[in-house]
């Protein structure tokens, strides 16, 4: 009886309550973070398979694969299930909804019930975005830009409106929930010097979700108005201005990058900190270089429409702010760099997908500073130069975070490991396949290849065509993790609450955690990251 | 064990589970209406942006279309909705106080100041109708031809920002009407009054939305 007892699994979050009414109406942050990575990894895998259709078509000159109308179409539904169902909801709404309360200390959010509802409307909107797939597609870019979305295009520009409108309350609501959490329910000693760097990024991440979204809800809200009554708001043709539209689209749509990769940022801090054994190189520039991106994001939209007319001074004050952003961004860099400088750093799954993000980002970032040059941005405008420096940032960046952060809580969240070979094997593959995929993309763009056409000039074919290699590629890099977990989930060896010996109280409580999180409300008494102390003492 | 770190409050009927404390709960819920605010705000803000935009480029349209506009009645709400304030404050002091036959008086007379805001509302909203300047529904400007399509927009703008405050008025009334059932099941008083005040601050937060859209709307340039 009593040896029964020992071998039977402790009660935790995942096997407290049964069947499905328990998933669905749960309020449980943690199931919520679970059923949030479910859904979005279909959408996933959705925009997956359409950049691969868009890579296929790409290996040729001619556009024989699709008509120029479904490739227009591909890319469309790419960007906006990339964009609003995938990336935006990644790191905040499965990685922060787990961790953030464990973080700080709490029991759960400030409003689970909030929560909960915030995935209803995320799969309410992405039901809306799914029909507009099914009725036909969409073809307006995932910008949606005005006049043509609201008077010219014939294909089903509402429903896709209608679930980013949709999907962008489940985003607000999230961050709300975020920013009370921090302020209101952080343990006894969890002073905001000591929040974890993870937290600080998505405080920051929900400050631009809270502020930017309902003007993108306004602006789409304006898009459906004029696309349904056509009063002429943003059609030239009657006195709108289409212009406007990109404006009011931009302030949000700019800050929304930074969601996509604050969040990631915020990952690669806890994971280099741990995996270097030391406390991340200066903690509060890391944590208010966090805040500043989020400042500077909301003012530096203009850069996005440097060649729509808009004021000449104006593009050099956007310019100028759009350099500034660099400052934070290279901060973080130097202080991740600088963390592992003596560290003793090992080469777990999770540090790969660090070092491949370190890598990857400042490439990303330095493109940037090259796009944000008024005179080199007019001439790679509208090419593939740009789609390569947002792929570096938002795939070799925030997707290989995504990646390095559910390895690193994965044994929290299942309470089970992965295995590691497998999993250092897909990292180098993903890394690899990344680089064969985006790489090319830069030299085609500077040499003039423009985007979101399905047929180019015969001389790009081989870039091309290694790009389309590199895609197939980075594929099985992506594929490979999807098995491996799903048959961790069964398979893989129990966890042990810290497999890491990382520093933080969600490693101080079980794997996988009791539906409460602690067994007792913790009291922190020493600062974040408290790594070094004991191996000090060893080596010196 | 937990439970001996965690004051009396634990059993309060109205603590949820992931509080410490009633002080905790009243905080974070009343921060969170703060920051939904702030997300209005922003809303709101995108409507009044695209609005002052259209302004700046058409004004001679919009000098034409403040005629049509209806300051008296517009003024009339304005009131109505002062005092609606008021009587909404009284019912977040009367609910701190748990006196249930005042905060039951205070929410009706609240409610019924937010319906006659609408009522007014939509009698506007009629008489536009009648003299046809409903931009989708047979919009005419015979008065100033040259201004058809700009004034057009301009009076989309104004059914836009009226009508998304009205929603919100809608939404106010069911907030309402909710804390007028809860007050008939529990005992809203100093320890718990949580959902009165932060519908008071949403209920305070669509007044001054009004405040700034009469002025914008119905003031600037009235020559009627």
């Amino acid at each position: 009886m009593s040896t029964e007892r020992r071998e039977a699994t402790p009660i935790n979050y995942l096997n407290a309550t049964t069947g499905w009414k328990s998933w669905l109406f749960t309020t449980d942050h943690k199931r919520i973070a679970v059923l949030y990575l479910i859904s979005i990894t279909v959408f996933f895998i959705l925009g997956g398979i359409f950049a691969s259709l868009m890579r296929l078509e790409l290996t040729t000159p001619q556009g024989d694969m699709f008509s120029s109308d479904t490739y227009n179409k591909l890319f469309t539904m790419h960007g906006v299930v990339m964009i609003f169902f995938f990336l935006i909801p990644s790191i905040p709404a499965t990685l922060g909804n787990f961790l953030i309360p464990m973080m700080v200390g709490a029991r759960d959010l400030a409003f689970p019930k909030i929560n909960l509802l915030s995935w209803y409307l995320y799969v309410a909107g992405g039901i809306f975005a799914l029909s507009a797939i099914l009725m036909g597609g969409v073809d307006t870019g995932w910008t949606f830009y005005t006049p043509y979305s609201t008077t010219y295009s014939n294909t089903f520009v509402m429903p896709a409106v209608v679930g980013v409108f949709i999907a962008g309350f489940s985003s607000i609501l999230t961050g709300l929930n975020f920013i009370v959490t921090v302020h209101k329910m952080r343990a006894p000693g969890m002073t905001w010097g000591r929040l974890p760097l993870f937290v600080w990024s998505m405080y920051a991440t929900s400050l631009i979700q809270v502020l930017g979204t309902p003007v993108i809800a306004i602006t789409l809200a304006l898009v459906g108005l004029e696309r349904v009554f056509h009063v002429g708001i943003f059609d030239p043709a009657i006195g709108g201005d289409p212009i406007l539209f990109q404006h009011m689209f931009w302030f949000y749509s700019h800050p929304a990058v930074y969601i996509m990769i604050l969040p990631g940022m915020g990952v690669i801090s806890e994971v280099v900190g741990c995996f270097s054994r030391k406390r991340p190189f200066g903690y509060s520039f890391i944590a208010g270089s966090s805040l500043a991106i989020a400042v500077l994001g909301f003012l530096v939209w203009g850069h996005h429409m440097f060649v729509t007319g808009e004021s000449m001074y104006a593009s050099m004050v956007f310019s100028m702010l759009s350099f500034l952003v660099a400052v934070p961004s290279a901060i973080k860099v130097f202080n991740w760099t600088a963390t592992m400088y003596k560290g003793s750093v090992s080469f777990d799954t999770p540090m790969l997908y660090a070092f491949g993000f370190i890598g990857l980002f400042t490439i990303g970032g330095l493109t940037g500073l090259m796009l944000a040059t008024l005179a080199v941005n007019v001439h790679v405008t509208r090419t593939y130069f740009v789609v390569a420096h947002f792929h570096y940032v938002m795939v070799g960046g925030m997707v290989m975070a995504y990646l390095g952060g559910l390895h690193f809580w994965w044994p929290k969240i299942t309470g089970r490991m992965y295995p590691e070979i497998w999993a250092r094997i897909a990292a180098a593959i993903t890394f690899v396949g990344f680089n064969l995929t985006f790489g090319p993309q830069f030299l085609l763009g500077y040499m003039g290849m423009v985007r979101r056409s399905h047929a180019y000039a015969p001389e790009f074919q081989p870039l091309n065509v290694l790009s389309s290699a590199g895609a197939s590629i980075l594929a099985v890099g992506y594929a490979i993790p999807f098995v491996y977990f799903l048959w961790s989930l069964t398979r893989g060896e129990k966890a042990p609450p810290n497999p890491w010996g990382a520093k933080g109280l969600e490693w101080e409580t079980a794997s996988p955690p009791p539906t409460f999180n602690f067994d007792h409300t913790p009291i922190v008494t020493e600062p974040a990251y408290a790594y070094a102390k004991e191996e000090e003492v060893h080596v010196g | 064990m937990a439970d001996q770190a965690v004051p009396m409050e634990q059993h309060s009927p109205f603590l949820q589970h992931h509080f410490d404390d009633l002080d905790q709960q009243l905080d974070s819920s009343t921060l969170g209406m703060w920051v939904f605010l702030l997300t209005e705000i922003m809303f709101f803000g995108g409507m009044f942006g695209a609005y002052t935009i259209y302004r700046h480029m058409y004004p001679g349209a919009f000098a034409s279309t403040s005629r049509y506009m209806e300051p008296v009645l517009g003024g009339i709400n304005t009131a109505v909705l002062i005092c609606s304030s008021l009587t909404m404050a009284l019912a977040v002091r009367y609910a701190q106080l748990g006196n249930r036959k005042l905060i039951r008086i205070f929410l009706i007379l609240t409610m019924i100041f937010g319906v006659a805001f609408i009522g007014v509302k939509f009698s506007e909203y009629y008489l536009h109708w009648k003299e046809h300047l409903v931009p989708w529904m047979g919009f005419q400007y015979p008065d100033h031809p040259e201004f058809f399509q700009q004034a057009q927009i301009l009076f989309c703008f104004y059914f836009f920002m009226t009508g998304f405050h009205a929603l919100h008025m809608f939404v106010g009334l069911g907030l309402l009407t909710w804390l007028l059932i809860k007050n008939e099941r529990i005992a809203f008083g100093p320890a718990y009054y949580n959902p009165v005040e932060i519908t008071g601050l949403y209920w305070h937060f669509v007044d001054i939305v009004w405040i700034f859209l009469f002025p914008l709307l119905y003031l600037i340039g009235a020559n009627k």
